[in-house]
């Protein structure tokens, strides 16, 4: 046991079994990793405007919430359509001399995953109200308001992207809220997260750990409107709100909505499934529907749940109806 | 499988939480319910039972009474008369003329009617409870309350009945032993045996033989020629805490490095106030987030301050600070550089107060946890962490013992890892694409493992021994725990990125290599558990070893907890969760700051000579305990719900507005372990205040004798008097 009385043996043989296994476990495959992986053909640099929205989210930390990975289990689905590999990161590099490379890929999710948020939730409006406070469109978040990214000014230009910000939520200030530089940086930079498409003939991972047990039990049960509640509360609440009653000058309400409440199915699956931008004074709507790969059964529970809440009572709908109106749209959306 | 789970923790729950319920099923609450029908119809059924025993019992234990000659109890009585006894009745016999009043008691028949009455009462409580009981299959709410409602009565009377019963029991007891006693009475009276006198008498001397206590001791008085005894209490006050032992004498050490090390612990002290002052307002964001809408002072940026000013202001120097007295007294020697030390403060302090500003200014380091701060700011940390290397390895090569203590194995080793994991994690000029994610697996799982566990373990090794006043258990054990933590530990990064797009085979090695820290773990435990073998009493005695045992037993609940989360499903279930956020803060709290205190408190009064009030001890040590608890464990019951949530695809926000209420029991626990801190901050300054030292009569004396002061006359005078 000579090597544990010897200063000049023990930590020299302790330090190069270390830096060994570091080599090994992290340097080795970190540049293996850098060195075999390309970007996706279909990955888009990121614009001037989306790459200063970055460095803000970077700085804010936004990182600290929100996590940029899907992994290849189903209860990750919700955040992207396929599990993330290697080459969705390739294309990411050092941010600067003094900043490391930032993938971003997180380790807490006290907020949802953003990986694909630019394909979720996009819209402008919503992103912009709800940076300035996030509490304006959903009442019970906890995420911190991003005031400094705006301006309040009394007087606006024809240039100034306004905001329309609930009164309730300027905390007694008066003016119109503008938003900064930084904001539409942001902004850019929240609609630039978008999963890139596969090329081609690559398929991609399987989603593990399906939930069988659990898609049993909602066919036994029969009844679609609890699904059709939890739905609208993860694809739809944010904008329309919980009322159904949506955000003045931002979100159309839904309640006694024609649409809604109305005769033309085609019109009501097309806007759920391929968005909206017909009306001048709300937001543009993505399209929700295909983005969140919704099969016919989900969206007629989402057209009943929505026709028989906050007083809408209108016809209800049922499977097969909407399986034909949805094969009809997806055509005309291909078309299109 | 996942129902299940949730089943029971719904079960479990209500006692604790209530407001689970709200966030469960209906169909739970009626579960409970149903429990708590069957319950009370359990309790009525055992509450009848026992009755009926209690009653078998008294009749035939009456009829037992009435079949034995009276005559045959009184000689056994007469027999155990004891030395009073006796004296009184050799007296009653000298003087054999006093008479003897009786008084009889009645037994009366009422509490014998009223226990039937209320027997037949609750039996048929009892009929109604099982009827009742099986109407309960219908799951209605109504219908349960009902039930519920009208079992409480019965199971009121049931409880009234065995009172009641109890009491009539023990009354005709005593009624039987009273009417007994009178006829002992009457029957010693009419004694008239002068052979049983005279044993009586004789059995009264041997009664009343007893020794004088100088049997061994001798006669002469007590003397301590060898100085044995010392520091005893000569007056016991009353006192309200338990009394603890005083810190022991020690040599005193050179003035500049007792300097440096209260430099060191105090600028620790001061990060740790800070940086969990921090962290309560951050606590408070999560169950008020529009506490303020000030860009340095929001939630992103704010929360890498407090994680950083933990990490490098408390712990880092902390431990280092402990490092300074540790490495140089196992070594036997003095340390190589008192400056060196000093610089390296310095540095290390800039480096937090620079990072600090930084972070708070939005700049940042790119994402990686626990990897914030830039690197030009880092590269002060690793200077200071090379100066510090340097310091101890030269000190331990001019040691006078012939072995390392396994205490410097453990510190330089940690010193020399973790600047091979700065660098690796920092260098600026590799790690693209997933690359930086591989590395930061590594970075934030060996920073952890690497620098404050495997040191701390070292500082360990060196106090727990040293406050117990006995060689640690097992060397080979300690050999074993070494060389096993560098190797498992060095690989498990990348179980924080498990299911991700890092390379599958390096997930599987990190889970197998979790799982192969079962090994150190458990050795280093056994090791530090059987030094504490045979010795706990002394834990109850000093206000340091409370300290230490709380580290030892995190250090194996947190590594095996590591272990577990490391699996597959347990990924599923709880990553992304603040159950991580739980483990942690139990690890970092519990094992790392838990054995700096108890260092701090073991070696500051040897330096000082002062010791802290030992109440305040204690109310740091349970302030700081239970606010852990208080924190931890809402975090871990919330994060396995919302993981479940997660898992059942419920929408996210209906998982925010769950955790709701453990965020705010987590900020109530957070509340707690700051006080602890302000606690032991004040402890601290207890403990190194300069003015006012106590002045030592005795030692002052001989001062003013040495430096030729004479005795003022008048006061000389005085004395004589006296």
């Amino acid at each position: 046991m000579n090597v544990f009385n010897d200063h000049k043996k023990l930590y020299p043989i302790a330090g190069l079994l270390f830096l060994t296994l570091t080599f090994f476990t992290a340097i080795l495959p970190a540049l293996q990793n850098q060195k075999n992986n390309a970007p996706l053909p279909g990955t888009k640099a990121l614009s001037g405007d989306a790459m200063q929205g970055k460095l803000i989210y970077i700085a804010e930390g936004c990182v600290g919430c929100h996590s940029q990975q899907v992994r290849n289990i189903e209860m990750d689905k919700v955040f992207g359509s396929r599990p993330g590999i290697a080459s969705d990161y390739a294309h990411i590099t050092r941010t600067s001399f003094w900043q490391n490379t930032a993938t971003l890929m997180g380790t807490e999710r006290t907020g949802p995953d953003l990986t694909d948020v630019g394909n979720r939730q996009g819209g402008k409006e919503w992103n912009l109200i709800h940076l300035f406070n996030p509490r304006a469109v959903v009442a019970q978040s906890i995420m911190p308001s991003y005031q400094w990214l705006f301006y309040i000014k009394e007087k606006t230009d024809s240039n100034d992207v306004i905001v329309n910000v609930p009164a309730k939520f300027m905390q007694g200030q008066s003016g119109k809220v503008v938003a900064k530089k930084e904001a539409l940086q942001l902004l850019a930079y929240i609609q630039s997260l978008k999963q890139s498409p596969l090329p081609g003939d690559i398929k991609p991972m399987e989603f593990l750990y399906k939930k069988e047990v659990a898609s049993k039990e909602k066919a036994g049960s029969g009844s679609t409107s609890a699904d059709g509640k939890a739905l609208y509360t993860a694809n739809c609440q944010s904008c329309h709100q919980e009322n159904g009653e949506g955000l003045k000058g931002a979100f159309p309400p839904l309640k006694g909505s024609a649409v809604v409440n109305g005769d033309n199915l085609n019109l009501y699956v097309d806007i759920i499934m391929n968005g909206y931008d017909a009306r001048a004074e709300f937001g543009v709507m993505s399209a929700v529907g295909t983005n969140m790969h919704f099969n016919e059964e989900q969206v007629a529970a989402l057209i009943n749940y929505e026709r028989s809440t906050w007083g809408n009572s209108a016809k209800k709908v049922t499977t097969e109806e909407i399986k034909k109106i949805m094969d009809f749209v997806k055509l005309s959306a291909l078309n299109n | 499988m996942k129902s299940k789970i949730k089943k029971h923790i719904t079960l479990g729950l209500p006692l604790l939480f209530p407001q689970i319920l709200q966030a469960q099923s209906v169909s739970a609450a009626i579960i409970t319910s149903v429990n708590i029908v069957l319950l009370s119809v359990i309790l009525i059924t055992i509450g009848i039972v026992y009755l009926y025993f209690r009653m078998r019992r008294q009749i035939s234990l009456n009829e037992k009474w009435k079949t034995i000659n009276p005559i045959n109890r009184f000689k056994v009585y007469t027999r155990e008369l004891n030395s009073k006894q006796i004296d009184q009745f050799l007296k009653l016999k000298e003087e054999s003329c006093c008479g003897m009043c009786t008084g009889k008691g009645n037994c009366s028949k009422k509490p014998a009617v009223l226990m039937l009455l209320l027997f037949l009462l609750s039996l048929n409580g009892f009929s109604q409870g099982v009827k009742e009981a099986g109407q309960s299959l219908i799951h209605q709410p109504g219908i349960l309350i009902t039930i519920v409602l009208m079992i409480l009565p019965v199971l009121a009377g049931v409880i009234f009945a065995i009172i009641k019963t109890t009491r009539a029991v023990g009354s005709i007891h005593k009624q039987n032993k009273l009417k007994e006693a009178v006829q002992f009475a009457e029957h010693l009276k009419a004694i008239d045996d002068h052979e049983l006198e005279a044993m009586l008498s004789k059995r009264k001397i041997a009664l009343d033989y007893g020794l004088v206590n100088n049997e061994l001791a001798g006669t002469e008085p007590a003397e301590d020629p060898k100085g044995i005894i010392r520091n005893a209490a000569l007056k016991h006050d009353v006192h309200f805490t338990a009394p603890k032992k005083k810190a022991s004498e020690r040599p005193a050490l050179d003035a500049d490095i007792t300097k440096l090390i209260l430099w060191y612990l105090g600028c620790a002290t001061f990060w740790l106030a800070l940086g969990t002052a921090i962290g309560e307002y951050l606590g408070i964001k999560f169950v008020s987030p529009d506490a303020d809408h000030i860009s340095w002072l929001s939630f992103g940026r704010l929360r890498p301050v407090h994680t950083n000013i933990v990490f490098w202001g408390w712990a880092s120097l902390g431990m280092i600070g402990l490092g300074y007295y540790v490495v140089p007294t196992v070594s036997n020697t003095k340390i190589y550089s008192i400056r060196w030390g000093w610089i390296a403060l310095l540095l290390t302090n800039l480096m937090v107060i620079c990072g600090t500003i930084c972070l708070m200014a939005g700049i940042n380091n790119g994402g990686g946890e626990f990897r914030e701060y830039v690197w030009p700011v880092m590269a002060l940390f690793a200077v200071a962490l090379i100066l510090t290397l340097a310091n101890f390895f030269l000190t331990v090569a001019k040691r006078t013992t012939k072995e390392i203590y396994i205490s410097n194995w453990y510190i330089i080793s940690a010193l020399i890892f973790t600047i091979i994991v700065a660098l690796t994690a920092y260098l600026p000029f590799w790690q693209n694409g997933i690359g930086e994610t591989i590395v930061q697996g590594y970075f934030m799982h060996s920073g952890v493992g690497m620098w404050f566990t495997l040191y701390t373990l070292g500082l360990l090794y060196y106090f727990i021994p040293q406050q117990i006043n006995k060689p640690i258990y097992a060397y080979s054990l300690g050999i074993l725990a070494f060389w096993t933590q560098i190797i498992f530990y060095t690989v498990i990064g990348t179980h924080h990125f498990v299911f991700s797009a890092i390379p599958w085979w390096l997930q599987t090695v990190a889970i197998v290599g979790s799982v192969g820290m079962i090994i150190p773990v458990v050795a280093a435990t056994i090791n530090f558990t059987m030094t504490f073998k045979g010795q706990w009493n002394k834990v109850a005695n000093s206000y340091t070893l409370p300290f230490f045992l709380v580290a030892v037993i995190y250090y194996f609940i947190v590594s095996m907890q590591g272990t577990a989360e490391a699996f597959k499903f347990t990924n599923l279930l709880w990553h992304f969760t603040d159950f991580t956020v739980g483990h942690a803060h139990l690890g970092f709290y519990g094992i790392i700051s838990f054995a700096i205190w108890g260092g701090i408190y073991a070696i500051v009064p040897r330096l000082t000579h002062k010791e802290a009030p030992q109440h305040m001890v204690g109310a740091h040590f349970w302030f700081a305990f239970i606010g852990l608890l208080f924190y931890a464990i809402p975090l871990s019951i919330g994060g396995t719900l919302r993981g479940l949530m997660w898992m059942e695809g419920k929408p996210f926000i209906d998982s925010v507005v769950m955790m709701f209420d453990y965020w705010l029991w987590r900020a109530i626990g957070g509340s707690l372990m700051f006080i602890s801190h302000l606690i032991f901050a004040y402890n601290f300054y207890k403990m190194t205040k300069k003015q006012e030292a106590d002045i030592d009569i005795k030692e002052e004396a001989f001062k003013q004798l040495e430096k030729g002061i004479v005795v003022q006359p008048e006061l000389a005078l005085e004395f004589k008097k006296i």
